[in-house]
């Protein structure tokens, strides 16, 4: 028990000094940005604070003082060790350096998960070409009505709401169906693996429907411009989520937890740039798929440039820094 | 369930300890956020369907432009307010939690996005029921969107901060021990929460031991039971004894 005389001195010693440390936590925890001296001051009183809950917790271990002094330490604890907010350095590191290591990381399960993927739309092409009937396992039966009729489910989609509206709609499902794919992953990678699948099998049953009412042509232009990007991205985030599952299966760090954190904050960074790739895939699927004015060589411009800019993006090289001028040479 | 503490290595040397917020406070917390969310997201729909209909026309696809927005604002509510305010949200705030990471610093932005991905698993099947299993099972009580982001989920007591200041002041001027001097602190800190009956016992029981020998016993001559505010006045000049002499 912390009965001394010499206890009270220190505690009212040292109260003014808590007192405006717990002013200046709070002002600095509710800005986003700190002076060069306020933060040179909050290392030092972090080391103060440091010292008085040693002395706190040997004095009076089960004081609400101590308390206290803890909740403050902790407090300022997250305060200098906080992260600058992600301004235009952190998000040219993102994508100069993160995002194409993740990718380097990925390249072989990338690989694997377009496999499979193509492998489950060959597999769908086959189930329809040899069961039409099964069809109806895949698709609506206005879909299939539309088909019968010989029309695309995609005509007149800008008659029935304008493409912005259609954009949003179109780019919130994909991202749905990306983050879906990456966080599956958490079963081992095996929600995965069906996500893609399942994906692969509508998209190769879809065509063989539409192939056998002679609409595959329409069908491919419907896609051309979107597509590409569109699937390339949902196997980046399926490549993501396997990268999730093998890290659980065989961890690479001291505990599954551990390895499966550092997988997470590694790979997440292609989720983000996918979601930002989806965004313009759902643009061009709101505003130039439907639109019949844009011809089948334009809308393969648009797939290839857009594919290229994934690529760029993804590689890094869309960001990487200009060479600095060669030294002029003396003759 | 027993509270939980983590102690982590501060960058002094001298350790800190995060005490660990249980699935209570967690759903607590949650619940609160679920509100507002749900709130603002009515409110939005409300505010739009009123703006279509005042308008000179109402499309078919209006609906939607009411309906997006407000699913946006439901959805992204917990991603955007826990970046916006570092792992704070006003739940959060409210439940006296905060998110850090397993180091105890602030979250960063990335790990924040991270564990709201997540929420996609840990809201499966329905009511968060991944989540919460979780959440009893695991070391740190903590979902799967914490583990994948390195978060916890840690309480903070304003109050044992704010009492510091008091007792501090306390110190310089009254004759009592620390633990004491607390004990009255708190006493009449939740004076007004206390049923009466309650709160004149406790303060009876600690004036007797506390008060300097002869005040209590010429007190207890002069009224046999002294009333609320008699009580209260006499703890808090045990803390400032120096304002009951100036008095």
């Amino acid at each position: 028990m912390a009965d001394s005389q010499g206890t009270r001195e220190w505690l009212t010693a040292r109260a003014a000094a808590w007192r405006q440390l717990a002013q200046h936590i709070f002002a600095l925890r509710n800005r986003n940005r700190a002076t060069l001296t306020e933060a040179l001051d909050a290392v030092e009183s972090y080391s103060a604070l440091a010292r008085d809950l040693a002395t706190a917790r040997q004095l009076a271990p089960r004081s609400r003082t101590t308390t206290g002094l803890e909740t403050l330490y902790a407090q300022m604890h997250a305060l200098i060790s906080r992260k600058p907010p992600l301004g235009r350095a952190g998000l040219v590191d993102l994508l100069r350096v993160r995002v194409p290591a993740a990718m380097r990381e990925l390249r072989t399960t990338i690989f694997a998960i377009a496999v499979l993927m193509v492998v489950s739309a060959i597999a769908g092409w086959w189930l329809i070409e040899a069961y039409p009937e099964l069809i109806g396992l895949f698709a609506s039966n206005t879909m299939i009505e539309q088909v019968d009729q010989g029309h695309l489910w995609t005509e007149g989609m800008v008659n029935i709401m304008p493409s912005s509206v259609l954009s949003v709609q179109i780019l919130t499902n994909n991202i749905v169906v990306s983050v879906f794919a990456f966080c599956s992953g958490i079963l081992f990678g095996l929600g995965t693996f069906y996500l893609i699948a399942l994906n692969g099998l509508l998209l190769g049953s879809a065509f063989a429907f539409v192939h056998q009412h002679g609409l595959a042509p329409a069908l491919f232009k419907f896609i051309i411009a979107h597509g590409p990007v569109e699937l390339s991205v949902i196997c980046l985030a399926g490549a993501a989520g396997t990268a999730i599952g093998e890290s659980l299966i065989r961890p690479d760090r001291g505990t599954r937890r551990d390895s499966f954190q550092a997988c997470t904050h590694r790979v997440a960074p292609v989720l983000l740039v996918g979601a930002a790739l989806l965004v313009g895939c759902g643009l061009i699927e709101g505003f130039i798929s439907p639109n019949p004015s844009y011809g089948l060589p334009v809308r393969i411009m648009i797939g290839i440039a857009y594919w290229i800019f994934m690529l760029l993006l993804l590689s890094g090289k869309l960001f990487r820094p200009l060479a600095a001028p060669a030294p002029p040479q003396r003759s | 369930m027993m509270e939980e503490h983590v102690r982590v290595q501060g960058a002094t040397g001298v350790d800190l300890t995060l005490r660990i917020a249980g699935p209570g406070n967690r759903s607590y917390a949650f619940i609160i956020d679920w509100h507002l969310r749900l709130l603002l997201a009515v409110a939005w729909l409300m505010l739009a369907t009123l703006v279509f209909k005042l308008g000179m026309q109402f499309k078919s696809y209006d609906w939607l432009l009411s309906v997006l927005p407000a699913l946006a604002i439901y959805f992204l509510y917990h991603p955007v307010i826990e970046v916006a305010l570092r792992g704070r949200t006003p739940g959060l705030r409210i439940a006296g939690l905060r998110i850090v990471t397993r180091q105890g610093g602030t979250a960063s932005a990335g790990a924040l996005l991270i564990r709201n991905l997540f929420r996609i698993v840990d809201s499966m099947p329905a009511f968060y029921l991944v989540g919460l299993i979780c959440c009893f099972v695991t070391a740190n009580r903590v979902r799967i969107g914490d583990m994948a982001a390195g978060t916890l989920l840690v309480l903070e007591d304003g109050d044992a901060a704010k009492s510091l200041e008091r007792v501090g002041a306390f110190a310089g001027h009254s004759p009592l021990s620390l633990d004491a001097l607390e004990l009255v602190d708190q006493l009449l800190e939740r004076w007004d929460s206390l049923e009466s009956p309650n709160r004149r016992a406790i303060a009876a029981s600690l004036l007797e031991r506390l008060e300097p020998a002869g005040t209590g016993s010429e007190r207890a001559a002069s009224s046999a039971a002294p009333g609320d505010a008699e009580l209260r006045s006499r703890l808090s000049r045990l803390l400032r004894p120096g304002e009951a002499a100036s008095r």
